[in-house]
């Protein structure tokens, strides 16, 4: 994303420089795996080449949804999940004049903010009556939902895709919406989430269900083969977790949990409380714990929105015990530290709005949000 | 594009990349710089006053046109679009060659001959403006003084409304534009219009390097009671104000708030700050640059004074081509030509990283004996790598950032761009209630209940 908006180039966005990898004996090769063959311990490369192992750790994370559309493999229509996607994105938007991105998602967002970046102007379709509901609740929802259509998007909610035209060269014309109304344009972005991209494991013997399943270890059913990130689909996972959870973090977690299993630790792996970001165009989005998109039965839930509509604050709390479940702020940035305790202690909700400074993350001389927050919590009680 | 029926766009959302208003500001420019050129050539020392208006101003009012209707319809997150496709932020052709305009002047303004100077059309320009606000008549120091100042001024301008959407930034800029313009401009050249000596406030000893040097102290000790006390304050300034601002805010106080260095490099050099070096490579050579230089300094100011008080008998006449020496190569090659020369090709702060002396002995202060941190959010870092590419001190923050740990640096000179540019809220500048508690090195994610680190 960065790199299509020159924000960034290539280089500036490996995690460590090249010398990295050979400094800390690490051999980084380039290719795909074409098979894997537990029976042998080895894994079979496009090249012919054969490699063998002593513990194989699968980490091959997600491939972009396509749902059977006519015309979904048209030129011009494509997800984004990796470089490869980038540069075929970089090659398909050169000097169009409508893009249309199907799925009001993160992914999508951002690829509408990366269209935007190029002045192409962008239709948006979104399936749900209002953008990522599922996931937020109905006043933060609307709060992006103005977003987008303040950055000049063509926001089109619960409207979905029925088919992707072609012209006679084999390259998207239009798109046809489930309400029959063709919107012209020269990409289509299809970001209607992912699934573990597990496909090259059929027939290795490795038990799969959506993903890699694995145990509490993130061993597979080979005691020697692991599985972690998007493509690991957890046979237990904890109460409120799902077993496939498709973000950086929970993939960072499993990956140190293997590490020190293999380096003869074993560990079980334990993710504390839930937290999540993201960034919506220029409203930055931090969750901790559990938000949902409707208040569970027994929740009760504090929101403070500024004036301007940018920034917003929920505190979700048990109604019975009064003790905090779960933050979702936006244009605010909490302190993680803080509101983990505060979750974790299952602290009162009358005690964590007025101890609220001690979570704000903001730069200095910020705005302050807290007695704002405070005065109207006062105000509903 | 007949299709657009439903976007509820107040202004065109297909803006092309530069609008009538842009074009109309950088075409007002584009003919002050022509007037300037044109009254370069010798006109300006007939009538200085039109080429004043026509050229110099005009060409800033162009600019600032521009500036404003740049920035006033982006939003935060559109900002730095297309810095690394855009030639002249990405080392491209136009990045060269204005590298090397600006180098050329930086060489023939420190080293080019008096006798084009003394009668430069050029500098006579300038006259209208030196003549009314000091009563004196323009000198190359003068327009260089001038150009400097304006570039912090309209260039912070920019800087502030680029950054509108953080306060720190916008309380920070004002901060080096008022210094810029109070301190190191406008006081010092009404202190030489009374006669008094040209002081410049906000640069001490060592960057100002030979401010405590002997001859410059005996300048100032016979130049009566004001000038003995600018001596008083700025080695009260060095040596007692400096450790304790530092240990409270960090070497910021004076990198990114005062010094008119940094001034420049965080406005007219906001457009180049992400092309400093970010290896590991470039952080070994800067620790055996930076120190040297301060050593070197350092030393040399000793060895001046106990050379005066012998009376010349270790280095005779030597003393006089060291500090010459020290002058030439620290002074004008690198902090000048070289610091703000090499802008559009190596970044902005190469002096204040590889070479000064101030930044030098602030670092060490902050490294070790600061309140100073960026703390990094708990376990949020999602290794974009915005931070590092925009840290003009070339600091790789994301390899401390995605460890959770705290940036605890030496070189970092608080600018918060780090936490500005952060997506995800993961990067703030905080000075905490003592300084044990800064490091913390634990790098498995934040959060991650099943694994501990045996230390």
């Amino acid at each position: 994303m960065y790199i299509y908006m020159g924000h960034m180039d290539y280089k500036q966005t490996k995690p460590y420089e090249d010398w990295f990898w050979e400094k800390n004996r690490i051999n980084l090769k380039r290719a795909f795996v074409s098979k894997v063959e537990p029976d042998s311990s080895s894994i079979l490369l496009d090249s012919g080449e054969r490699l063998n192992y002593d513990e194989l750790i699968i980490a091959t994370g997600s491939a972009s949804n396509k749902f059977g559309w006519p015309g979904q493999d048209l030129k011009g229509v494509q997800g984004l999940y990796n470089y490869q996607d980038l540069l075929a994105m970089e090659t398909s938007t050169k000097g169009i004049e409508r893009a249309v991105v199907v799925g009001g998602g993160l992914i999508g967002i951002e690829m509408v903010e990366m269209l935007l970046s190029r002045q192409i102007p962008v239709t948006f379709l979104v399936r749900e009556a209002s953008f990522w509901d599922n996931i937020l609740p109905k006043d933060e929802s609307e709060m992006i939902n103005r977003h987008i259509r303040s950055h000049h998007v063509n926001l089109r909610l619960k409207t979905d895709l029925k088919e992707i035209l072609s012209d006679k060269n084999g390259a998207v014309r239009a798109v046809l919406t489930g309400d029959g109304e063709e919107i012209p344009c020269q990409f289509v972005g299809l970001t209607v989430g992912v699934h573990p991209n597990i496909s090259f494991l059929k027939d290795a013997g490795i038990e799969t269900d959506k993903g890699v399943l694995v145990n509490e270890k993130l061993q597979t059913n080979f005691s020697n083969i692991y599985a972690l990130g998007d493509c690991a689909q957890l046979r237990d996972p904890k109460a409120e977790r799902k077993p496939i959870e498709t973000v950086w973090y929970t993939g960072k977690m499993m990956g140190e949990t293997v590490a020190a299993t293999i380096c003869g630790q074993p560990t079980d792996y334990d993710p504390g409380i839930w937290f999540n970001s993201a960034k919506f165009m220029d409203i930055e989005y931090q969750t901790y714990g559990y938000v949902s998109a409707q208040l569970k039965e027994g929740e009760e839930s504090l929101y403070w929105e500024s004036e301007d509509g940018v920034r917003g604050l929920r505190i979700v709390y048990d109604s019975t015990s009064k003790g905090v479940v779960g933050f979702n702020s936006f244009g605010i940035r909490l302190r993680h530290k803080v509101c983990d305790e505060w979750l974790r202690k299952k602290t009162k909700v009358d005690e964590v709005v007025s101890n609220l400074k001690k979570a704000n993350f903001n730069p200095e001389f910020f705005k302050n949000f807290e007695k704002e927050v405070q005065s109207q919590f006062q105000s509903t009680k | 594009m007949s299709k657009e029926g439903f976007s509820i766009s107040l202004v065109n959302p297909n803006a092309p990349g530069s609008d009538l208003v842009q074009k109309v500001g950088i075409g007002i420019s584009a003919l002050g710089l022509l007037s300037m050129l044109i009254g370069a050539t010798g006109p300006a020392n007939q009538d200085p006053s039109f080429y004043f208006w026509t050229g110099i101003m005009t060409s800033i009012v162009g600019f600032s046109i521009y500036i404003l209707r740049t920035f006033l319809h982006k939003t935060e997150s559109q900002n730095n679009n297309h810095i690394f496709n855009s030639s002249l932020t990405a080392r491209g052709i136009a990045g060269w060659a204005f590298g090397i305009f600006l180098t050329g002047f930086y060489i023939v303004l420190y080293w080019g001959p008096s006798s084009y100077w003394d009668n430069a059309a050029l500098v006579t320009m300038f006259d209208p403006i030196s003549q009314t606000i000091f009563g004196f008549r323009a000198d190359r120091w003068f327009l260089y003084g001038f150009i400097y100042t304006v570039s912090i001024l309209i260039m912070g301008v920019r800087a502030i409304l680029k950054y509108r959407h953080d306060n720190y930034q916008i309380i920070r800029t004002c901060s080096v534009m008022f210094f810029q313009l109070g301190f190191a401009f406008l006081l010092p050249l009404f202190m030489k219009a009374m006669s008094q000596p040209e002081f410049y406030f906000s640069y001490v000893w060592p960057l100002d390097y030979d401010m405590l040097w002997p001859d410059s102290v005996d300048g100032l000790m016979n130049a009566g009671t004001l000038a003995l006390w600018l001596l008083i304050g700025s080695a009260f300034i060095t040596f007692i104000a400096t450790p304790i601002l530092t240990y409270f805010f960090g070497k910021r106080w004076y990198c990114s708030w005062v010094c008119g260095c940094g001034g420049l490099a965080n406005t007219a050099g906001d457009p180049f700050r992400h092309l400093s070096d970010k290896s590991l490579t470039a952080w070994k050579i800067e620790r055996w640059t930076i120190y040297p230089v301060l050593l070197f300094i350092v030393a040399l100011t000793i060895l001046l004074w106990v050379n005066s008080a012998l009376e010349g008998d270790i280095f005779g006449g030597f003393s006089h081509q060291l500090t010459k020496g020290y002058g030439f190569f620290i002074g004008q090659l690198f902090a000048g030509v070289i610091g703000v020369g090499f802008y559009p090709l190596l970044g902005t702060r190469v002096w204040c990283r590889f070479g000064c002396p101030m930044a030098a002995y602030l670092g060490i202060l902050q490294k070790y004996f600061s309140r100073f941190r960026i703390t990094t959010n708990g376990g949020q870092c999602i290794s974009c790598g915005n931070c590092s590419t925009y840290c003009e001190m070339g600091i790789d923050v994301q390899a401390y950032a995605q460890r959770g740990e705290n940036i605890v640096r030496a070189s970092c000179v608080g600018c918060g761009i780090c936490s500005t540019v952060c997506p995800r809220g993961v990067l703030n500048l905080e000075n905490g209630s003592t300084h044990t508690d800064r490091e913390n090195d634990n790098p498995i994610t934040f959060g991650n209940d099943g694994v501990g680190l045996k230390f």
